[in-house]
């Protein structure tokens, strides 16, 4: 993992300073809450329904035992005992008072953490694949590069205040486990004649006008990457528009003027920032990959799957939320943050430092945060799952869901959040309940909520997506079929007419349905819906 | 034409020079006669490439930031300083304390903000960071090199 040196601690510190300072000028009165706004929102700190959310960044979703202790502690004591885990792999608190938010900054900082550019119209937390260093599949960790661009992306003078947010995600693996083409800028690293560098796509994104970002650039060196990049955002923060917040985001930039035309103008900006020596030397990107090298892992010999039968409720749980691992002996688990009727992504501050005991136990002294709102245990040794299950089921941890159709992802909805237009946790804890008892026979079926056309709970990317609108005053749904968020990415579409909470799960209810009695062999919802189409599903739904 | 007297009422200037007190012309009728004129002004649009021919003999760049949000002002700011214009660079408008900081990385080195800027709160403000990560305009050193050497 990257540890702080004096640098990095020394920004941290200071911008902890700076927010108190900002903080008191606004508690002075000094600052109107239109001025302050941008400020508060730099760290992270939205004024939701009832209160200030706080957001803290997890960068590429990494922490390790100590930090998730400290998150518990947060919620423990500046919020109401439990945090909730983002698909940006954050995490957010629901009930901060603004007088405390210096002071969890403060907490935050002594553990190698903020909530720097959690929010605002910035580049905001580099987010990456959660299997990272542990995936069998990839060509070197990302999460160096991840974390080269954190330092180069914090507090980037000309970056501060660009139309609208910027989001990015790094992967090294073909499979895509980060829905790396649905940010703003998507980076594949790959491998070419021997020299590590980027796949770079631009112009993905989710929200009212949902955008797979197309290819812009098929390999830029890795002593490169940073002066690409700089030229990319320039490129946006000048054309990029400011006149309707809708269409602000860079996806309608590359839309409007063409990939081609965009493509264009960042090379012409890229030969003249490549004068300027911005790119540190590969001695930095060395420096940090050190802090990365795989933990010592034991020659420990391969747990055979049987081994597993002799408690059947681990053998359901060993084969959904269990993954391979690089390293033979060793494991990736899966922790859900999805038990059946629960809030999806929140835990308690009992769970957390479960998880952070278990971390420091078995995974040694690592986690992730996903973007589909879980938490992973990237190294365990096979011989060591049965204790961690046991541990996690003493403490509600062991639901065996992973991709399964209860493993929702789904926003804050209107309950906390002053965008919504619909709920969207009372939906997820009803198709929870309801799906449960066939979601193993459902097998792979990623369903994702959002609450309003914002999309933050990725509802364009699932199999099964909902939206909630307002219709006339009332909460209705809208069903969308056949998206993905992985290497495979596609956008979902929507069924027809929408429904009220009932008549959504009803539906799903007939889709699901319709998906047994059509599939072949082996074959998932996705894989079928993209072979049938949309129109037996319609007459499923329908009638 | 801006109102030159006006805006400068609170200005703050980062250089040793004299205050150059041509006014400052509109972007379009600068190209379109630039006569002997040093003064342009460019608002948060403009093609701040459009003044590359002449960075040699300009003396003052005014870029307008008609509203704290419009970012697009700091990489105006950037491609001038990048081409290697060395006049007067000043930030005007709707500039708030918090900003002046980022703006003097991207190269402004004067501001002429619409409500006076707080003294005390800018010195703070200007000498908090000991470290940054990027290399930018103004010349600070980079924490990657100070790594590296």
């Amino acid at each position: 993992m990257y540890k702080y040196d004096e640098y990095d601690q020394s920004i941290v510190d200071a911008r902890v300073e700076e927010f108190r300072d900002q903080v008191q000028r606004r508690l002075a009165g000094q600052l109107t809450e239109d001025q302050f706004k941008p400020l508060r929102l730099m760290n992270g700190l939205y004024l939701q329904l009832h209160a200030y959310m706080l957001r803290v960044a997890v960068p590429y979703g990494t922490l390790n035992g100590r930090q998730m202790r400290l998150l518990a502690h947060i919620a423990r004591t500046y919020d109401r005992g439990y945090g909730h885990f983002t698909t940006r792999q954050n995490i957010q608190y629901n009930w901060i008072k603004l007088a405390d938010a210096p002071d969890i900054l403060a907490e935050l900082a002594k553990a190698e953490m903020h909530a720097i550019q959690t929010s605002g119209n910035c580049i905001r937390n580099i987010s990456s694949d959660q299997f990272a260093g542990a995936a069998a599949d990839e060509v070197t960790d990302p999460r160096p590069w991840a974390e080269l661009l954190r330092q180069w992306s914090t507090f980037h003078p000309e970056f501060t205040y660009l139309p609208r947010k910027f989001k990015i995600a790094v992967i090294a693996a073909d499979e895509d486990r980060a829905a790396m083409r649905l940010h703003d800028i998507g980076l594949q690293i790959t491998r070419r004649d021997g020299i590590l560098g980027a796949r770079v796509f631009v112009g993905g994104g989710m929200g009212r006008t949902p955008m797979i970002a197309p290819e812009i650039r098929d390999f830029v060196p890795a002593d490169q990457l940073l002066s690409y990049l700089e030229a990319a955002l320039r490129v946006y923060n000048r054309y990029g528009r400011r006149d309707n917040i809708y269409k602000a985001r860079i996806k309608i930039l590359v839309h409007e003027i063409g990939a081609d035309r965009y493509r264009d103008e960042v090379e012409l900006e890229f030969a003249q920032v490549l004068t300027l020596g911005i790119d540190p030397p590969a001695a930095e990107l060395a420096r940090i990959s050190a802090m990365f090298a795989p933990p010592a892992f034991d020659a420990v010999p391969s747990v055979p799957h049987e081994l597993a039968a002799h408690d059947p409720d681990f053998a359901i749980w060993r084969t959904q939320n269990v993954s391979a691992h690089k390293q033979p002996g060793y494991a990736i688990v899966t922790v859900s943050l999805k038990p059946i009727g629960g809030i999806p992504g929140d835990a308690s501050a009992d769970q957390i430092n479960v998880m952070a005991d278990l971390a420091e136990r078995y995974s040694h002294d690592e986690l992730r945060v996903t973007h589909a709102q879980n938490i992973v245990l990237p190294h365990v040794r096979e011989a060591d799952l049965y204790a961690v299950w046991q541990a996690l089921a003493d403490a509600g941890l062991a639901e065996a869901n992973l991709d399964l159709i209860s493993d929702i992802i789904a926003c804050p909805g209107l309950d906390y959040c002053s965008l919504a237009n619909a709920r969207s946790i009372p939906l997820a804890q009803k198709i929870a309940t309801r799906f449960a008892p066939r979601q193993q026979d459902l097998g792979e079926l990623k369903l994702k909520i959002s609450g309003c056309i914002n999309a933050c709970g990725h509802h364009h990317a699932g199999h099964i997506g909902i939206l909630g609108v307002d219709r006339k005053g009332t909460e209705n749904y809208q069903l969308l079929l056949g998206g993905s968020g992985a290497e495979d990415v596609s956008l979902g579409k929507i069924t027809g007419p929408g429904f009220d909470e009932d008549g959504i799960v009803d539906a799903i209810e007939r889709v699901a349905d319709r998906y047994v009695a059509e599939r072949s062999e082996g074959e998932r919802f996705l894989d079928t819906y993209r072979r049938i189409g949309m129109q037996p599903f319609k007459e499923a739904i329908y009638g | 034409m801006a109102d030159l007297a006006g805006d400068t009422d609170n200005l703050l200037r980062f250089r040793d020079d004299e205050v150059h007190d041509e006014p400052a012309m509109t972007l379009d009728s600068f190209v379109a006669d630039p006569g002997n004129a040093s003064a342009v002004r460019l608002e948060a649009g403009d093609d701040a490439r459009a003044l590359l021919p002449f960075i040699d003999r300009l003396m003052l760049v005014e870029v307008s930031f008609p509203s704290f949000r419009d970012g697009r002002g700091y990489s105006s700011a950037r491609i001038l300083r990048e081409a290697g214009y060395t006049g007067e660079l000043r930030a005007a408008g709707d500039v708030l304390v918090d900003q002046v900081s980022p703006m003097r990385r991207c190269g402004f080195d004067s501001f002429a903000p619409e409500q006076p800027i707080d003294q005390s709160v800018l010195r703070r403000s200007l000498d908090r960071y000991d470290d940054v990560y990027q290399k930018a305009a103004d010349g600070r050193v980079p924490v990657w090199q100070r790594r590296h050497g």
